[in-house]
Protein backbone atom coordinates (compact mmCIF):
# COMPACT_ATOMS: atom_id res chain seq x y z
CA UNK A 1 0.00 0.00 0.00
CA UNK A 2 0.81 3.44 -0.96
CA UNK A 3 1.68 6.21 2.05
CA UNK A 4 -0.16 9.24 1.84
CA UNK A 5 3.27 10.88 1.53
CA UNK A 6 4.36 8.80 -1.32
CA UNK A 7 0.70 9.04 -3.05
CA UNK A 8 0.96 13.07 -2.11
CA UNK A 9 4.40 13.04 -4.06
CA UNK A 10 3.03 11.42 -7.56
CA UNK A 11 0.18 14.63 -7.71
CA UNK A 12 1.14 18.02 -6.75
CA UNK A 13 3.19 20.86 -8.31
CA UNK A 14 5.91 22.38 -6.22
CA UNK A 15 3.87 25.95 -6.43
CA UNK A 16 0.70 23.75 -5.42
CA UNK A 17 2.44 22.48 -2.09
CA UNK A 18 3.67 26.36 -1.78
CA UNK A 19 0.73 27.53 -1.42
CA UNK A 20 -0.86 24.84 0.87
CA UNK A 21 1.94 25.42 3.45
CA UNK A 22 1.38 28.57 3.20
CA UNK A 23 -2.62 28.26 4.12
CA UNK A 24 -1.51 25.61 6.63
CA UNK A 25 1.08 27.97 8.55
CA UNK A 26 -1.67 30.75 9.06
CA UNK A 27 -4.09 28.28 10.37
CA UNK A 28 -1.66 26.99 13.03
CA UNK A 29 -3.01 29.39 15.12
CA UNK A 30 -6.20 28.62 14.82
CA UNK A 31 -5.72 24.92 15.72
CA UNK A 32 -3.89 26.12 18.62
CA UNK A 33 -6.72 27.42 20.22
CA UNK A 34 -9.16 24.79 19.09
CA UNK A 35 -7.31 22.49 20.53
CA UNK A 36 -7.10 24.34 23.50
CA UNK A 37 -10.82 24.40 24.13
CA UNK A 38 -10.93 20.70 23.69
CA UNK A 39 -8.34 19.47 26.06
CA UNK A 40 -8.34 22.54 28.14
CA UNK A 41 -4.47 22.40 29.28
CA UNK A 42 -2.00 24.23 27.10
CA UNK A 43 0.91 21.08 26.57
CA UNK A 44 -1.53 18.58 25.87
CA UNK A 45 -3.66 21.45 23.19
CA UNK A 46 -0.08 21.49 21.51
CA UNK A 47 0.54 17.81 21.13
CA UNK A 48 -2.82 17.48 19.72
CA UNK A 49 -2.40 20.69 17.33
CA UNK A 50 0.66 19.18 15.99
CA UNK A 51 -0.22 16.01 15.37
CA UNK A 52 -2.93 17.29 13.67
CA UNK A 53 -0.38 19.56 11.64
CA UNK A 54 1.39 16.15 10.58
CA UNK A 55 -1.60 14.63 9.48
CA UNK A 56 -3.46 17.75 7.30
CA UNK A 57 0.51 17.80 5.82
CA UNK A 58 1.02 14.15 5.36
CA UNK A 59 -2.97 14.28 4.02
CA UNK A 60 -2.34 17.23 1.92
CA UNK A 61 -2.69 14.67 -1.26
CA UNK A 62 -6.25 14.32 -0.40
CA UNK A 63 -7.38 18.64 -0.10
CA UNK A 64 -8.78 19.49 -3.01
CA UNK A 65 -7.34 23.52 -3.38
CA UNK A 66 -9.98 25.95 -2.83
CA UNK A 67 -11.82 23.90 -0.67
CA UNK A 68 -12.61 25.30 2.78
CA UNK A 69 -9.36 24.36 4.43
CA UNK A 70 -9.85 25.82 7.69
CA UNK A 71 -12.73 23.36 7.78
CA UNK A 72 -10.59 20.63 6.84
CA UNK A 73 -8.25 20.66 9.25
CA UNK A 74 -10.85 21.43 11.96
CA UNK A 75 -11.84 18.38 11.53
CA UNK A 76 -8.67 16.23 11.09
CA UNK A 77 -7.83 17.92 14.98
CA UNK A 78 -11.22 16.87 16.07
CA UNK A 79 -11.40 13.26 14.78
CA UNK A 80 -7.70 12.88 16.63
CA UNK A 81 -9.07 14.41 19.10
CA UNK A 82 -11.76 11.83 19.94
CA UNK A 83 -9.53 8.52 18.40
CA UNK A 84 -6.88 9.43 21.56
CA UNK A 85 -9.75 9.57 23.88
CA UNK A 86 -11.05 6.35 22.64
CA UNK A 87 -7.47 4.65 23.23
CA UNK A 88 -7.33 6.25 26.57
CA UNK A 89 -10.53 4.74 29.07
CA UNK A 90 -9.17 7.10 31.39
CA UNK A 91 -9.69 10.15 29.48
CA UNK A 92 -13.38 9.56 29.67
CA UNK A 93 -13.55 11.17 33.03
CA UNK A 94 -10.80 14.11 32.69
CA UNK A 95 -13.24 16.60 31.31
CA UNK A 96 -15.30 16.35 34.70
CA UNK A 97 -12.29 15.84 36.93
CA UNK A 98 -9.66 19.33 35.07
CA UNK A 99 -13.27 21.03 35.85
CA UNK A 100 -12.83 20.01 39.34
CA UNK A 101 -9.14 20.16 39.93
CA UNK A 102 -9.29 23.71 38.48
CA UNK A 103 -11.95 24.67 40.35
CA UNK A 104 -10.14 24.05 43.72
CA UNK A 105 -6.77 25.52 42.01
CA UNK A 106 -8.83 28.90 40.97
CA UNK A 107 -9.52 29.30 44.69
CA UNK A 108 -7.09 32.40 44.73
CA UNK A 109 -8.58 35.86 44.93
CA UNK A 110 -5.81 37.37 43.14
CA UNK A 111 -6.72 35.47 39.70
CA UNK A 112 -8.20 37.21 36.85
CA UNK A 113 -11.88 36.43 36.94
CA UNK A 114 -13.59 36.06 33.76
CA UNK A 115 -11.57 34.47 31.28
CA UNK A 116 -10.74 31.90 33.75
CA UNK A 117 -14.21 32.10 35.09
CA UNK A 118 -15.20 30.90 30.96
CA UNK A 119 -12.56 28.14 30.46
CA UNK A 120 -13.51 26.81 33.92
CA UNK A 121 -17.16 26.53 32.58
CA UNK A 122 -17.05 25.49 28.93
CA UNK A 123 -15.02 22.65 30.71
CA UNK A 124 -17.68 21.31 32.91
CA UNK A 125 -19.85 21.44 29.47
CA UNK A 126 -20.39 17.81 27.54
CA UNK A 127 -17.92 17.77 25.19
CA UNK A 128 -20.36 17.58 22.10
CA UNK A 129 -22.08 20.91 23.73
CA UNK A 130 -18.69 22.59 23.86
CA UNK A 131 -16.99 22.05 20.56
CA UNK A 132 -20.67 23.11 18.95
CA UNK A 133 -19.96 26.35 20.61
CA UNK A 134 -16.54 27.34 19.82
CA UNK A 135 -16.99 26.15 16.29
CA UNK A 136 -20.08 28.57 15.80
CA UNK A 137 -19.48 31.27 18.60
CA UNK A 138 -16.04 31.92 18.95
CA UNK A 139 -14.68 29.87 15.57
CA UNK A 140 -16.34 31.88 12.82
CA UNK A 141 -18.03 28.58 11.03
CA UNK A 142 -21.50 28.28 10.09
CA UNK A 143 -23.68 25.82 11.31
CA UNK A 144 -23.39 23.68 8.30
CA UNK A 145 -19.60 24.34 8.63
CA UNK A 146 -19.78 23.03 12.70
CA UNK A 147 -22.02 20.04 11.03
CA UNK A 148 -19.70 18.78 8.02
CA UNK A 149 -16.76 19.10 11.11
CA UNK A 150 -18.23 17.36 13.59
CA UNK A 151 -19.99 14.62 10.89
CA UNK A 152 -23.95 15.57 12.48
CA UNK A 153 -26.71 17.01 10.96
CA UNK A 154 -27.33 21.13 10.89
CA UNK A 155 -30.25 20.47 13.42
CA UNK A 156 -28.10 18.89 15.68
CA UNK A 157 -25.50 21.44 15.83
CA UNK A 158 -27.67 24.00 16.04
CA UNK A 159 -29.27 22.57 19.36
CA UNK A 160 -26.39 21.74 21.07
CA UNK A 161 -25.01 25.48 20.55
CA UNK A 162 -28.86 26.72 21.94
CA UNK A 163 -27.98 24.17 24.72
CA UNK A 164 -24.52 25.26 25.32
CA UNK A 165 -25.11 28.68 25.77
CA UNK A 166 -28.14 28.14 27.95
CA UNK A 167 -25.80 25.74 30.01
CA UNK A 168 -22.73 28.31 30.26
CA UNK A 169 -25.06 30.92 31.43
CA UNK A 170 -26.14 29.09 34.19
CA UNK A 171 -23.12 27.71 35.16
CA UNK A 172 -21.61 31.23 35.17
CA UNK A 173 -24.67 32.51 37.50
CA UNK A 174 -25.59 29.88 39.44
CA UNK A 175 -22.63 30.15 41.56
CA UNK A 176 -20.34 27.26 40.27
CA UNK A 177 -17.74 29.04 41.86
CA UNK A 178 -18.16 28.77 45.70
CA UNK A 179 -15.14 30.78 47.13
CA UNK A 180 -16.71 33.23 49.44
CA UNK A 181 -19.92 33.68 49.60
CA UNK A 182 -20.35 36.49 47.15
CA UNK A 183 -19.34 34.95 44.55
CA UNK A 184 -22.27 33.33 42.87
CA UNK A 185 -22.93 36.14 40.47
CA UNK A 186 -19.01 37.25 40.34
CA UNK A 187 -18.26 35.45 36.70
CA UNK A 188 -20.74 37.07 35.17
CA UNK A 189 -20.54 39.94 36.60
CA UNK A 190 -17.21 40.19 35.57
CA UNK A 191 -18.53 39.20 32.14
CA UNK A 192 -20.78 41.73 31.79
CA UNK A 193 -18.69 44.48 33.02
CA UNK A 194 -16.30 43.65 30.27
CA UNK A 195 -18.51 43.86 27.66
CA UNK A 196 -20.28 47.18 28.84
CA UNK A 197 -16.79 48.67 28.49
CA UNK A 198 -16.20 46.89 25.13
CA UNK A 199 -19.34 48.62 24.06
CA UNK A 200 -18.35 51.73 25.05
CA UNK A 201 -15.25 52.15 23.45
CA UNK A 202 -16.67 50.72 20.23
CA UNK B 1 -45.19 59.91 55.48
CA UNK B 2 -48.55 58.98 54.95
CA UNK B 3 -49.55 56.34 52.51
CA UNK B 4 -51.25 57.47 49.39
CA UNK B 5 -51.97 53.87 48.00
CA UNK B 6 -55.64 54.20 48.48
CA UNK B 7 -58.13 53.42 51.15
CA UNK B 8 -57.25 50.67 53.25
CA UNK B 9 -53.41 50.96 51.98
CA UNK B 10 -54.22 47.18 51.01
CA UNK B 11 -50.93 47.71 49.62
CA UNK B 12 -51.34 45.06 46.21
CA UNK B 13 -48.95 46.16 43.73
CA UNK B 14 -49.91 46.41 39.98
CA UNK B 15 -48.04 43.94 37.65
CA UNK B 16 -45.04 44.72 37.07
CA UNK B 17 -45.62 45.15 33.24
CA UNK B 18 -41.99 45.93 32.69
CA UNK B 19 -40.56 43.23 34.06
CA UNK B 20 -40.97 40.29 31.57
CA UNK B 21 -39.46 43.03 29.00
CA UNK B 22 -36.95 43.65 31.01
CA UNK B 23 -35.86 39.92 31.97
CA UNK B 24 -35.49 39.28 28.13
CA UNK B 25 -33.35 42.33 27.27
CA UNK B 26 -31.39 40.98 30.12
CA UNK B 27 -30.93 37.26 29.16
CA UNK B 28 -30.10 38.55 25.68
CA UNK B 29 -27.74 40.64 27.03
CA UNK B 30 -25.86 37.99 29.14
CA UNK B 31 -25.70 35.60 26.43
CA UNK B 32 -24.12 38.17 24.07
CA UNK B 33 -21.68 38.92 27.00
CA UNK B 34 -21.12 34.97 26.94
CA UNK B 35 -20.68 35.51 23.67
CA UNK B 36 -17.97 38.06 23.57
CA UNK B 37 -15.75 36.56 26.17
CA UNK B 38 -16.07 33.19 24.53
CA UNK B 39 -14.43 34.87 21.01
CA UNK B 40 -12.03 36.71 23.44
CA UNK B 41 -10.79 33.78 24.73
CA UNK B 42 -10.30 31.96 21.85
CA UNK B 43 -8.13 35.19 20.07
CA UNK B 44 -6.28 35.07 23.27
CA UNK B 45 -4.67 31.88 21.91
CA UNK B 46 -5.74 33.05 18.05
CA UNK B 47 -2.77 35.79 18.78
CA UNK B 48 -0.34 34.13 20.59
CA UNK B 49 3.56 33.39 18.48
CA UNK B 50 3.68 30.40 17.01
CA UNK B 51 5.62 27.93 19.11
CA UNK B 52 8.67 26.81 16.52
CA UNK B 53 7.79 23.15 16.91
CA UNK B 54 4.56 24.05 14.75
CA UNK B 55 7.47 25.17 11.78
CA UNK B 56 9.90 22.62 12.80
CA UNK B 57 7.03 19.88 11.26
CA UNK B 58 6.32 21.94 7.84
CA UNK B 59 9.63 22.46 7.54
CA UNK B 60 10.90 18.75 8.44
CA UNK B 61 8.31 17.75 5.95
CA UNK B 62 9.68 19.85 3.65
CA UNK B 63 13.13 18.13 3.91
CA UNK B 64 11.42 14.87 3.27
CA UNK B 65 9.76 16.26 0.29
CA UNK B 66 12.84 17.51 -1.71
CA UNK B 67 14.91 14.29 0.08
CA UNK B 68 12.19 12.03 -2.09
CA UNK B 69 12.56 14.09 -5.00
CA UNK B 70 16.26 13.28 -5.09
CA UNK B 71 16.02 10.07 -5.09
Amino acid sequence: MKTEREAANGGASPAMEGRFKRELVALIPHLRAFARTLTGDQASADDLAQDALMKAWDARASYQMGTNMKAWTFMILRNQFYSEKRRSWRQTQLDQEAAERTLVAVDDPQSPVALDEMRLALAMLPAEQREALILVGAGGFAYEEAAEICGCAVGTVKSRVSRARRALQSILEAGAYPRDGRAASEAMGAILAAVEHMAQTR
Amino acid sequence: MESSSGPGGRGRKPPPAHEPRRAIDEARLRQQAIGVKLRQMFEQVVNEPIPQEFLDILRRGDEALSGADED
